[in-house]
């Protein structure tokens, strides 16, 4: 299917082959289902709330529930007022969730539909019961991207739900509560980052937190409101808190940034916990806002790590690397990779963001300053690249499969949506273990390759 | 310790929606139908297993292999059906991958009539497709960009077919956009060379060659001595649905999809056309027997008909029955796209001794559930538009020990301890034709007594109690 792709790169202006992105509601529905007993609610057509259903059920083999909208003609010409108000009641009525998190598509934004209007008249007719809340956040499909999606749902969140309850700072700094603002990880990841707080003893909210939801354990019942997920009294509880560690520029800063304004929460602003480096500071974050020690389980935990790294480096030396992927991961994968003495060669990602290129550029600047970094970009032109000059080692979404296949690359599936293989639903990739994790899977996928490619006098029993 | 079964678990209560009563069919003992409330759009605020217009034209159109597929839009759409159905292609592999124009904000204000032009130009330049199909998304209706005309353009400047599909999402449901598909496959129709199709030839409508099914049939009919001038759209190409007005008879199967363009067909070609289905030896049978007595003129294709599928029933036979003895009792939640194919799968089901306890379907219509009322037992339920909780919920009711669905049903169903079997796009084993019921039927066996089941809660509840998950008492 890619031999239409060729060596040679002509400019494109007015189109994208085989995108690295997709559109903005996916990530506000992903965000949502982080809050405890949510209903994602989708104001657009039906078949956007189809594709996004499917879409995260694919990636996590996992029932996924939202509503939709359901516009028709009528909706688009005279407004999807009359569709949200019988939806909110529908969906209270029947389904009964304790929060709604609306977000809009393409369509409901180019008909200007107003929605904090349409929540105001719901209230106003009480449509919406006593107790329970609808928050809203603007995700129009041609702006950005999925990971602008998931920001503006979190940000939605803290607009809605974080407050200051007036307490004294004296009473603040006794309850010592630190916000964890995870970003778009996979709920292995998010469990890992939990656990990695609790064994540091703080104390925390985390929002979204989709462990427990989407990577449920079978009991035979299917739950369409399942037990996890960050409550609405717990996102409430974010603007007293003393610090908000937030993990991702393009996922977490924006609503770290609103709490910040909103409830006077200040913020660490950092990148996803992934490899030495960057776990180190999440680890430093949650010492110095938390005030607590390092536990000598994270401390063992690290040293693992760093054994590993160096048992492996002459594995990894100078190995290039095509990565492409989602900004926040990307960046920190990054940065790991560098650590692990590889050569990042095209480091790519769908979004549009101008931090993505500065920020690689920066990480790789002594390493490998001849990398292409690119924003905004597609599969069709990594593999032009590719074609150019290939590399050691490919790492990105089940999408890269096909370039993979194609050119006979060492590949490492990472980031969203991963399709075809069953890893990422348990297995974190976020901390020191995830860091071993994610090198077991980098030496696996090159030292495989060697042994099904070398000639006989080069295999070797002894790596 | 501290345990609990399975029956000691509340079920899963659902209030129904008014509105949804009046969609929900309990079918009693007596002979008289209940009139379905079907083909509404779904309520808004429901949890709907339904998709858009949009949708309905992509998989209709998506395995016409040697064109170009160009959404104009916002990249979801794009994104979202990116080689997402299985359909094979035994050539061509360009309908893979995923062409969109990416519309931005400034598009959405200006228009993106400039970019879709530019788009096509560069795609057409680039691929040599022998046609161009250019589906429009929701905004596109509502921006105003005159995709007709560009196409029209487009098909001057390259001497290509350019076709516009009038697919935006919220104009309809996923039927609505099956029928933009088949208008678009119309305009391609009549322009190709005839001269050279015989008098025993078919087209087979609505066959989209998921795992290679459309092979299969096509080899049964060559072995009869019919021609299959086209198959829409599984393997589809470009050239053959231009000559595909030459062909004699039209098969159609998956009756939602395409009985609108064999109405064209009739209607300007004269060509008459049959409902069939592929699924179980049935129905399977009836669909050759059906192309035979339509070729009377010359009775050895009957002969033919008649030895293949003596032969392939004689081939499946006795693993079929091996099978059947060990699923015999067993029962079935069906709910899929269009009611056609269930009325398939509740037969192949009684084939293999087991009952179609709750039936359903995204789009049937009022015919489609009278029949569906008068092929099912007693005490079936029968739904249209059915949510995941209802589903759930009739799955435990029933007690059902399979279900046959598409990727949103399939983690249900194992939540609760249940069989799965994918009769849509994502199947991996061809389940169309004689080999496809042996297939089925290993499908069905594997899922339905995998040991995995017995150690689920609503199993294990007869025979050992289980200590109760964490997650149970929340």
């Amino acid at each position: 299917m890619l031999d239409g792709t060729t060596a040679e790169i002509k400019p494109r202006e007015a189109l994208r082959i085989n995108p690295a992105k997709t559109c903005q509601p996916i990530g506000a529905m992903y965000a949502a289902l982080g809050i405890n007993g949510c209903m994602p609610h989708s104001h657009g057509s039906q078949g956007c709330c189809a594709y996004h259903r499917s879409h995260l059920t694919r990636h996590f083999k996992e029932p996924v529930v939202a509503t939709s909208s359901s516009f028709t003609e009528g909706a688009s010409v005279f407004g999807g007022l009359a569709n949200m108000t019988q939806a909110l009641t529908n969906i209270f009525t029947i389904y009964n969730p304790k929060i709604v998190a609306i977000h809009t598509t393409c369509l409901s934004e180019v008909i200007g539909d107003d929605i904090p209007m349409m929540i105001k008249k719901a209230i106003e007719e009480k449509i919406i019961p006593e107790g329970k809340y609808v928050i809203h956040a603007n995700t129009p499909s041609f702006i950005g991207s999925h990971v602008t999606g998931f920001a503006n749902m979190v940000t939605g969140m803290v607009k809605y739900l974080s407050e200051s309850s007036g307490k004294t700072e004296a009473q603040l700094k006794e309850d010592a509560q630190l916000n964890i603002l995870p970003g778009w990880l996979d709920p292995a990841d998010m469990r890992e980052i939990k656990r990695i707080a609790n064994a540091m003893g703080v104390k925390y909210v985390m929002f979204p937190d989709t462990s427990g939801v989407l990577d449920l354990p079978q009991d035979g019942r299917y739950r369409m409101f399942p037990h996890g997920g960050a409550t609405v009294e717990q996102i409430k509880s974010s603007g007293d808190s003393i610090g908000t560690i937030a993990l991702g520029h393009f996922t977490s800063h924006p609503a770290a940034e609103k709490l910040d304004e909103k409830c006077k929460v200040p913020a660490a602003l950092l990148e996803m916990p992934f490899g030495l480096t960057n776990t180190d500071r999440f680890i430093h974050a949650l010492r110095t806002h938390g005030g607590v020690d390092v536990p000598g389980s994270i401390g063992e935990e690290r040293g693992r790590l760093l054994d590993a790294m160096g048992d492996m480096h002459q594995y990894f030396h100078g190995k290039t690397v095509a990565l492409v992927g989602d900004p926040d991961q990307v960046i920190a994968l990054t940065q790991f990779l560098t650590e692990l003495d590889m050569k990042p060669a095209y480091v790519f990602t769908g979004s549009p963001g101008k931090h993505f290129e500065e920020r690689v550029k920066e990480i790789l600047k002594d390493q490998s300053p001849d990398a292409v970094v690119k924003q905004n970009a597609d599969m069709f032109e990594l593999h032009q690249l590719i074609k150019n000059k290939s590399v050691d080692l490919l790492i990105g979404n089940t999408y890269c499969k096909y370039i993979a296949h194609v050119e006979q690359i060492p590949y490492v599936r990472f980031g969203f949506p991963i399709l075809d293989r069953m890893g990422h639903r348990y297995f974190p990739s976020v901390g020191y273990t995830g860091g071993l994790r994610l090198m077991e899977r980098i030496s696996d996928a090159l030292l495989d390759h060697k042994d099904r490619t070398c000639p006989e006098e080069r295999f070797e029993l002894i790596q | 310790m501290n345990s609990v079964t399975a029956r000691d678990l509340p079920p899963v209560l659902i209030e129904l929606l008014p509105e949804r009563e009046k969609q929900i069919i309990r079918r009693g003992g007596g002979s008289a139908a209940t009139a379905m409330a079907c083909g509404k759009a779904s309520t808004a605020g429901a949890v709907s297993q339904r998709a858009c217009v949009f949708c309905g034209s992509r998989v209709v159109l998506y395995p016409v292999a040697d064109a170009l597929h160009l959404v104009h839009g916002p990249i979801g759409c794009a994104a979202y059906t990116w080689d997402i159905r299985g359909s094979v292609s035994s050539g061509p592999q360009l309908y893979r991958n995923s062409f969109s124009t990416d519309l931005q904000e400034m598009d959405v204000i200006y228009g993106g009539e400039k970019k879709l032009e530019a788009a096509l130009l560069e795609l057409i330049a680039h691929y040599h497709p022998k046609a161009a199909f250019v589906y429009s998304t929701c905004i596109v209706g509502i921006i105003g960009d005159d995709v007709s005309a560009i196409c029209k353009r487009v098909q001057e400047k390259t001497g290509i077919p350019v076709l516009g599909v009038h697919s935006e999402g919220f104009k309809g449901t996923k039927k609505d956009g099956y029928k933009a598909a088949c208008d678009a496959l119309y305009k391609l129709m009549g322009t190709g060379d005839t001269s050279d199709i015989g008098p025993h030839s078919i087209n087979i409508l609505g066959e989209f060659n998921l795992a290679g099914e459309a092979h299969i049939i096509r080899d049964y009919y060559k072995r009869l001595g019919i021609e299959v001038v086209s198959t829409l759209t599984g393997d589809g190409r470009v050239d053959d649905i231009r000559r595909a007005h030459g062909a004699r008879l039209n098969l159609v199967q998956c009756s939602g999809s395409m009985t609108s363009l064999a109405k064209m067909m009739e209607r300007d070609h004269g060509i008459p056309y049959k409902r069939v289905s592929y699924f179980g030896i049935e129905d399977m049978s009836a669909a050759l027997y059906e192309a035979a007595k339509f070729f009377s003129d010359d009775p050895t294709i009957m002969d033919r008909a008649q030895n293949l599928v003596r032969e392939e029933v004689a081939r499946i036979y006795p693993e079929l029955m091996r099978y059947k003895e060990k699923l015999i009792g067993k029962k079935a939640c069906v709910y899929v796209g269009g009611a056609f194919k269930a009325f398939s799968l509740i037969r192949i089901l009684r084939l293999l001794g087991m009952e179609t306890a709750v039936v359903g379907s995204q789009t049937g219509d009022q015919e489609d559930y009278q029949q569906l009322q008068e092929i099912t037992d007693p005490g079936t339920i029968i739904v249209d538009d059915a949510n995941p909780l209802e589903l759930a919920n009739f799955c435990l009711e029933k007690d059902v020990d399979l279900f046959i669905g598409g990727v949103k049903e399939r983690p249900i169903a194992y939540k609760l301890g249940i069989g799965f079997c994918d009769h849509n796009h994502e199947r991996k084993e061809p389940l169309a034709g004689y080999v496809g019921m042996l297939n089925f039927a290993k499908e069905v066996y594997a899922s339905v007594a995998s040991p995995v089941w017995q150690f689920a809660p609503r199993r294990a509840r007869r025979a050992v109690a289980m200590p109760v998950p964490a997650s149970a008492n929340s």
